[in-house]
């Protein structure tokens, strides 16, 4: 049964995660993002799927239950905003390191410090390469609309339970604060305690069944040469994620000769950019990320081939134009433009800052 | 050379309780973490709890806590125990589950954690061991360090000038409403062993009950930290830490 509504990206979330068979949500109120532990005390899922929903007391504790829930193979999120993510950094080190699969939403807000509340895209750093400490790595999706806020919420899921890793949703106050239409799917029942057992008994805590020794959920290991396992064994698996997980979307890219690079709302402007500087006869395409790691590095090398020049657009001081200069190169330029601090550009802003740095150097 | 001595089935009194793995404790001689995971392990067995039992062992000595008794458990980072314990007893509400903390662990860097867990009522048990310092990095100054005590980073001796009062948890978190039994007990004489075994089981029933959080402490001795004889620290425990701590419960309702 599909149901159309029109919600707010923050809602949907609430919505998605019933739908999805969430079994568990621990939460910590912080601005651009309450809406989501609102809604979901709301809905009071407990009264019918029986999905649990606390709010903690900071957001380590939540990121600390989350990892109690995880660690019993059930289906559990949090979700917060950059300040909040900050405090959550231990928290995903150790849901990395012991191989818990778990969704965590960033509705990210201009930073550094308390910053402010409007939205920003500060944190791909943190998302992408510097989750904690140690080498870890979280799958991290990028969503443009309220609609992909819905949908990877279940997609979220499934990756962290097909590699037991966390999931990050890196989001911003301007997806999680717009109203859209948004397609929702059919709910989807909670794993039963029986399934965990069977699919997950053999390291999820269920208490000890069949005759089976102790689980222990731990991340760690006194003997180097042992812990130096543990860490190949996390870098083949973030290998393979590399190869099977990446995600994009390309736009108007066939015939473009100049190229923009950008995620979520920063994503949706460019889009926007791309109808002006067509409309003025310019071949320029863009390259949307979905999943910000794994990186679609291959596609961007491969553009590059064809490319005159590329701009990434980010609500950053430019983090992510770092890796697209890694997959392109130094033959062409790669530029950088974005605002700051919870300033959004508009379309204009964009099309003069490509031309700018751009297309009349390259013209 | 040792004689090889045959224990007939007759006089066996004694015997190591079969959910004790036979790893080799890390524990030093002396240590009261080995008599309280016997606790452990006998209650949760006596109580037929070994398939419903989650154990959350925290950073500090009693990290591998999960290498010696055999049952499901999570390693929790520092102080976050009881996040991690909420996270687990709110997917498997019929599950036992408790956490092992150290004084370090728990009156320190667990101090949000812990409070949170007992003022939110969750059914678990709290097992809190304090020996009023931190041991597993080498005989630091933890909140329950005692006014005078030289540790390795109170080489003087704590002053409450500088470093303020030993923190006694048990007595603040006994004021909260979702906090069913706090007790203080040793593991420094069988009499107190026993004592102590009937207090931990009563914390067992009380979450299988339903009745709220229960608090354990385990008044400890770190005689390694301590730098003292394992029978000089059973005596300066009972001098010096009991003063402070004294035993018995605080609450039990």
């Amino acid at each position: 049964m599909k149901e159309v509504r029109l919600m707010k990206g923050n809602e949907v979330i609430a919505e998605a995660a019933v739908r999805a068979g969430c079994d568990g949500y621990f939460g910590y109120p912080i601005t651009p993002q309450t809406e989501v532990i609102e809604t979901l005390m709301e809905m009071k899922p407990w009264e019918t799927t029986g999905m649990v929903v606390l709010q903690a007391e900071s957001e380590i504790a939540s990121i600390n239950m989350v990892y109690g829930a995880a660690s019993c193979g059930k289906r559990v999120m949090t979700s917060s905003s950059s300040p909040g993510i900050s405090l959550m950094s231990e928290g995903l080190s150790y849901l990395a390191g012991a191989e818990l699969p778990c969704l965590v939403l960033n509705v990210q807000r201009g930073g550094p410090g308390l910053g402010t509340i409007q939205p920003s895209q500060s944190d791909y750093f943190l998302a992408t390469k510097a989750g904690g400490h140690g080498d870890f790595r979280m799958i991290v999706l990028a969503p443009n609309s309220v609609q992909e806020m819905y949908d990877f919420v279940s997609l979220g899921f499934e990756l962290a339970f097909k590699y037991r890793n966390p999931v990050m949703m890196l989001s911003d106050g301007v997806i999680g604060q717009m109203m859209e239409k948004v397609m929702l799917s059919a709910p989807v029942p909670r794993m039963t305690d029986e399934y965990i057992k069977e699919h997950y008994g053999d390291w999820a805590l269920t208490g000890k069944f069949g005759g089976r020794a102790g689980n222990i959920v731990t991340s760690l290991e006194l003997d180097p040469a042992i812990q130096e396992q543990v860490n190949e064994k996390l870098q083949a698996k973030y290998q393979k994620i590399t190869e099977q997980e990446v995600r994009y979307e390309e736009i108007l890219c066939d015939d473009a000769e100049y190229f923009m690079v950008a995620f979520g709302s920063a994503a949706r402007i460019c889009s926007k950019v791309i109808e002006m500087a067509r409309a003025d006869g310019y071949k320029v395409g863009l390259i949307r990320p979905v999943t910000l790691y794994p990186y679609p590095s291959k596609v961007i090398a491969q553009r590059a081939q064809q490319a005159k020049g590329f701009l990434t657009v980010e609500l950053n001081a430019g983090q992510m134009v770092e890796d697209v200069r890694l997959c392109v190169g130094n033959h062409i330029p790669v530029e950088y433009y974005g605002r700051m601090g919870g300033m959004v550009p508009t379309p204009g802003e964009v099309y003069e800052a490509l031309k700018d740095k751009i297309i009349n150097k390259l013209k | 050379m040792a004689a090889e001595v045959e224990i007939k089935e007759e006089n066996l009194v004694y015997g190591k309780n079969r959910l004790i793995k036979d790893n080799i404790m890390h524990y030093c001689p002396g240590c009261s973490h080995g008599t309280i995971h016997k606790l452990v392990a006998e209650v949760i067995d006596e109580m037929g709890l070994e398939g419903e039992c989650i154990g959350v062992s925290p950073v500090g000595c009693s990290v591998f806590a999960y290498n010696y008794i055999d049952i499901d458990w999570a390693e929790a980072a520092h102080g976050r125990a009881c996040a991690v314990a909420t996270g687990i007893k709110r997917m498997y509400p019929n599950k036992m589950v408790f956490t092992y903390q150290g004084d370090g662990d728990l009156a320190a860097i667990g101090t949000g954690e812990t409070i949170h867990a007992c003022n939110r009522g969750e059914n678990i048990v709290v097992i809190y061991v304090n020996n009023a310092i931190y041991g597993m990095t080498g005989g630091q100054m933890s909140p329950t360090t005692l006014v005078g005590m030289k540790t390795a980073t109170t080489p003087y001796g704590r002053d409450p000038r500088l470093h303020g009062y030993p923190y006694k948890v048990a007595d603040m978190v006994a004021h909260l409403e979702g906090v069913c039994y706090v007790t203080r007990q040793s593991v420094h004489t069988p009499a107190n062993v026993r004592k102590a075994k009937k207090a931990l089981r009563k914390a067992f029933e009380n979450a299988m009950a339903g009745k709220g959080l229960s608090l354990v402490e385990f008044v400890a001795t770190c005689n390694s930290g301590w730098k003292l004889s394992p029978v000089a620290a059973n005596q300066w425990l009972e001098e010096n830490m009991f003063p402070s701590y004294p035993l018995g419960d605080i609450k039990d309702i």
